[in-house]
């Protein structure tokens, strides 16, 4: 093991088989029967054990555990093996493994490969006679590979310590406290001129009761007043560059028009306004704010904003009064702000950006937005809260009690027109609903229309029970429309739900003064574009995509970024706090440390060999090729460099080469996969 | 010729983020797709040079795919964009190497879309056998230089010379 990671790499293009006999070990694990069950494991490896350079091939059932990784230490020390093939399952999910096990053989980790013969053969391969040659083909690839392997060391880097935290519901206030009481500086930037997120407008939380306000509202003021914490509301992320450990994070701090520093959030302006009549977004629509506002009382800062769409002076210098200035007493107000960029440093990232409501619209025949008093589950949140447009009050349209109501499961949610998925959350508000509506509201009879009741969580199903016990009537079976076209006296002037009772086996049309819509979750409008800015993914169903479906739930494709709460998936409360705590974990695992290593397989340049025609210094996406003025050869910034290998491929004469990439490398594989 | 019994050789092309991923998720999600292409894994298909796709023919593959992230999704910001351009010339020299199109394949498959990417391996190998076998080396090797290397400057063949031999 001479070889130096920064040593004369090779750039022979396809020059054959190594020049010095390696002594290879090869392991094929069965996985239980997941690869055993399928590929011919023996067969696979008296094969290997013919190939070129390969002194040792063994199978073992699990290969991941204790005494499979043992069979490589031992062999690294008793044969002096210096290249190993684990053909076994995905390097994702266990290259870390089985390379710590080389080192600790004092073997260089980076002269181990995985010939990935599980995801990629054994489990999507039915015949087994096809799925042992195509293991055979996927190891030779790595077989004739390993010769061209070089010893590389991971690159040191220093962390920063800070954190940001995208988004202010409850998934981001939690990881944010949790990381500012572990001593971490937080930088929280919200979109909104409040944290609170969607919680901030529920009435109560299933299946308890607690008051939503009474729980969030103590950890918005806790979070406001930390002495770790930053808050950035009202802003958003535009850029990152960067890399785990040391991102650079642009926001931009959107103009309120309210000096906050100078703000007391009296709210004595929003009283002063002469716009008053501005749809509340907090209240949903149902109730009105001022040009001027305050989202709602317990806002996180407690600072007015000015919405330049409806305020009169900003957009069209027309108010004569200008009554907010004047009732201002700390002359906050500057109709002058600008939009603000500020740039942070931080070593990770928690992305907690939640969720939208499914917009009801979507499903016509359910008459949102054209019958009266069909409204949605946010709606009907506001309308039952004491802090809502009707001092929580349920009331029809026309301010009269409603009689009866229905609600309707599933609207977006496990169809094949919209979501495939089932949201998780809403058979359980649909209760609470019904629940609320019985408790305000004793004579009002509720209608509960699911097409099964997902109850999965500690205490979901008692309460599912209790609900029945408080005489709400359940019916099984989609609604099929909601209409105002009355068929009998009895249905004129209500709104008729027609669904099929699949329980009795009948159509049912019931005549009800209310209809609420228990509308799924759906990805935020914009969750592509932000995984996009954060340099990961989302899922088919639109949310961001986990590392790992069950081992790396919170982390992303992107070191050092975490996701947690409804951003990920659905989720309900207790779920979305217990992963904003994973994701914490997660960020003092990485930032506690004082470095953290990187991947080397970057490129490097000869200069003895660069013509300096410069075609990759354009083609970088890292600016991370500079020319030597002395020279005029181009060279790598090591730091700045992060191995997509771009330059490789460009150059004309194939001078850069890419550490654990070499051409010789990727050639030999192509020979390997193709020699059975 | 009847190419029912033809079993195509494919090399697979894939971006560590996104399309191996994306094999991956096909994997652990038990889509079934033919056992015909071997994968193959650099960090971006930006990396994925048009002699790697030259050299898999010459040692035999039938077929070859590149896939990677999808345009805006790219883990090095841009580098699909350079694959994609790469690609639009590497197809117009496999033409005038004399190679039927479509025997080079661009996909962009993310890490979400197992399906996709079991579907792509599917379609590519029915387009392959349907193609026939590349047979490129015995081409070369009438030509007195089938084990050379491309760019070692041995005499290109004309384009008519290629398809006189080529099973097609």
């Amino acid at each position: 093991m001479s070889d130096q990671h920064n040593g004369n790499g090779g750039n022979g293009r396809g020059n054959g088989r190594g020049q010095r006999e390696e002594k290879i070990a090869v392991y094929v694990c069965h996985c239980g029967t997941n690869i055993g069950g399928t590929v011919d494991v023996p067969a696979v490896v008296a094969w290997a054990a013919s190939q070129p350079g390969v002194t040792v091939a063994r199978e073992y059932k699990y290969m991941c555990s204790d005494p499979g990784q043992d069979l490589i230490k031992n062999d690294i020390k008793e044969l002096g093996i210096t290249r190993v093939v684990v053909a076994a399952c995905s390097p994702t999910m266990h290259e870390p493994t089985f390379r710590k096990a080389a080192a600790d053989a004092g073997l260089n980790p980076f002269l181990l490969q995985m010939a990935n013969i599980r995801e990629h053969c054994s489990w999507v391969t039915e015949d087994p006679v096809a799925a042992t040659q195509k293991a055979k083909r996927i190891l030779g690839a790595q077989i004739h590979r390993l010769p061209f392997n070089q010893a590389l060391n991971p690159i040191d880097v220093q962390v920063n310590q800070d954190v940001l935290v995208v988004g202010g519901g409850i998934a981001g206030i939690e990881a944010a406290l949790k990381l500012a009481e572990a001593g971490k500086h937080v930088y929280m930037v919200e979109r909104n001129p409040s944290i609170g997120g969607h919680m901030a407008m529920f009435d109560k939380t299933f299946p308890t009761l607690d008051c939503a306000a009474c729980i969030l509202t103590p950890k918005m003021s806790a979070l406001g007043k930390h002495p770790n914490i930053t808050l950035l509301a009202y802003s958003e992320v535009t850029h990152v560059d960067g890399y785990v450990g040391n991102f650079t994070v642009t926001v931009k701090k959107k103009a309120r028009y309210v000096n906050t520093d100078l703000c007391t959030g009296c709210g004595a302006c929003q009283e002063a306004c002469v716009v008053r009549k501005v749809k509340s977004e907090f209240d949903q629509g149902l109730g009105y704010r001022s040009a001027i506002y305050i989202p709602f009382p317990q806002a996180v800062p407690l600072r007015a904003t000015i919405d330049p769409e409806n305020c009169l002076t900003l957009s069209r210098g027309a108010c004569k009064k200008q009554s907010c200035v004047a009732a201002c007493g700390p002359k906050a107000i500057d109709f002058d702000q600008k939009d603000e960029e500020v740039e942070l440093a931080v070593g990770a990232i928690v992305l907690a950006t939640g969720f939208e409501l499914f917009d009801c619209r979507e499903e016509p025949t359910y008459g949102y937005g054209r019958l009266d008093n069909v409204i949605t589950s946010l709606e009907f949140e506001r309308l039952s809260n004491a802090s809502g447009p009707t001092g929580g009050h349920i009331v029809l349209k026309n301010g009269e009690t409603p009689k009866s109501v229905a609600i309707l499961h599933c609207v977006g949610s496990r169809s094949v027109n919209h979501q495939e998925y089932c949201s998780r959350v809403c058979c359980m508000y649909s209760l609470k609903f019904a629940h609320l509506i019985k408790e305000h509201l004793p004579d009002t009879e509720v209608w509960e229309l699911y097409i099964d009741m997902r109850t999965n969580g500690k205490g979901y199903e008692e309460f599912y029970k209790r609900l029945m016990d408080e005489g709400v009537n359940f019916i099984r079976g989609r609604a099929a429309e909601v209409t105002d076209f009355a068929m009998s006296p009895e249905e004129e002037g209500k709104l008729i739900v027609k669904a099929e009772d699949t329980l009795l086996g009948v159509v049912r049309r019931l005549p009800v003064d209310m209809v609420i819509l228990s509308a799924g979750l759906s990805p935020q409008h914009d969750a592509k574009e932000v995984s996009q800015i954060f340099g990961f993914g989302c899922s088919a169903n639109g949310f961001f995509l986990e590392r790992h479906p069950k081992l790396e739930p919170v982390a992303t494709v992107t070191d050092g970024v975490f996701i947690c709460g409804a951003c990920q998936f659905p989720k309900d409360i207790p779920d979305t706090v217990a992963q904003a705590g994973a994701a914490a974990a997660g960020v003092l695992t990485l930032v506690n440390n004082v470095s953290v290593k990187i991947e080397p397989t970057i490129s490097y340049i000869d200069p003895e060999k660069c013509s300096g025609c410069h075609v990759c210094v354009g083609l970088c996406p890292y600016a991370a090729i500079r020319v030597n003025a002395e020279t005029g050869a181009a060279e790598v910034v090591e730091a700045a460099c992060k191995g997509c290998g771009v330059c490789v491929a460009a150059c004309p004469s194939g001078v850069p080469q890419q550490r654990g990439y070499l051409d010789e490398q990727i050639f030999a594989e192509i020979e390997g996969a193709l020699v059975v | 010729m009847s190419n029912d019994a033809f079993e195509p050789r494919l090399i697979g092309f894939l971006c560590r983020w996104c399309s191996y991923n994306g094999a991956d998720l096909a994997g652990t999600s038990r889509i079934k797709y033919p056992p015909n292409m071997v994968p193959i894994k650099t960090n971006c298909s930006g990396r994925i040079d048009p002699t790697f796709v030259l050299k898999a023919f010459q040692e035999g593959a039938d077929g070859v795919l590149i896939a990677g992230c999808h345009p805006g999704d790219c883990h090095y910001i841009n580098g699909n964009y350079r694959t994609a351009g790469r690609y639009a010339l590497l197809e117009k020299l496999l033409l005038q190497m004399g190679l039927e199109p479509g025997r080079v394949r661009l996909e962009w498959i993310s890490a979400a879309e197992g399906d996709r990417f079991a579907q792509t391996v599917r379609e590519f190998t029915e387009q392959i056998r349907a193609l026939g076998p590349l047979r490129w080396n015995d081409q070369f090797a009438d030509l007195g230089g089938g084990d050379d290397q491309f760019d070692d400057g041995g005499e290109a063949p004309s384009g008519d010379r290629q398809l006189e031999g080529a099973a097609v």
